[in-house]
């Protein structure tokens, strides 16, 4: 993780475009300027990170669905709930499936593992849209290929 | 039988917290009953479950854009029903 640059996501660990499921890998950096803040004394990974985290494991997932051919931008956050603090230093695992196909929208359902122990989840809606302009598309495939996006789905689009 | 504007008017107010009896057949579902674009996703989520379809929003939503087709068209609840009505016989022809 990458707070400050919002990359959330460490490494897809798996993805199966059968089962329409992902999981992926995210290290909750020792250091970093949030955390001077949220809080003093006592660093904690906030909420809304954590919830950040959940909705770019779904979009890969949504990515690798759609061909690496749309973007899902997050729309909708339900029954989020963060059952545990996440502190510095914890390897975190994610993983998302989908819950329904819309017409221009879907729907995720996310969770987020540490130490085996369920530490948040959520219920997730996103809007895809085809890539608004190459530079968002060209980002996206580097980001791609950091996090071991696998060559067959990018392909594929 | 319970008809397909009733189904679709119960999914209305349970979805977006709307009194059932103000949701009528002459409702749009935009202008009368002030469902925005992220609520409706809530709603075709439900219709989609409820009758085994896929709602075209996309589709439906270009054609208002480009002037092909009104609102009226897809959001009047009687409309919208009966568009139901259409996918729901696609789907099984």
């Amino acid at each position: 993780m990458n707070l400050e640059y919002f990359h959330l996501i460490d490494r897809i660990a798996r993805l199966s475009l059968d089962d329409r499921t992902i999981t992926v890998e995210a290290n909750v950096p020792e250091q970093s300027t949030i955390f001077e803040g949220h809080f003093p004394g006592y660093p904690l990974m906030p909420g809304v990170l954590l919830i950040e985290a959940m909705a770019q494991t779904s979009g890969w997932l949504l990515i690798a669905l759609m061909k690496f051919q749309r973007m899902p931008f997050l729309a909708a956050v339900k029954e989020a709930k963060m059952r545990t603090f996440v502190t510095p230093g914890e390897k975190l695992t994610i993983d998302a499936s989908i819950i329904h196909e819309g017409s221009g929208f879907t729907m995720t359902k996310a969770n987020i593992m540490s130490g085996g122990k369920l530490a948040c989840n959520a219920t997730l809606t996103f809007r895809h849209v085809p890539f608004p302009n190459p530079e968002l598309r060209g980002y996206m495939d580097v980001m791609a290929k950091r996090i071991g996006f696998p060559e067959q789905a990018m392909t594929d689009g | 039988m319970t008809s397909t504007f009733d189904r679709v008017a119960t999914i209305i107010a349970e979805t977006c917290d709307i009194p059932r009896d103000t949701i009528t057949p002459e409702s749009h579902a935009i202008d009368d009953l002030g469902i925005d674009s992220l609520d409706f996703l809530d709603i075709a989520f439900a219709i989609d479950k409820a009758f085994g379809i896929k709602l075209p929003l996309e589709r439906w939503t270009q054609e208002v854009n480009d002037g092909k087709a009104t609102t009226e068209q897809y959001f009047v609840l009687s409309n919208l029903s009966a568009r139901i009505d259409e996918l729901v016989a696609a789907k099984g022809a």
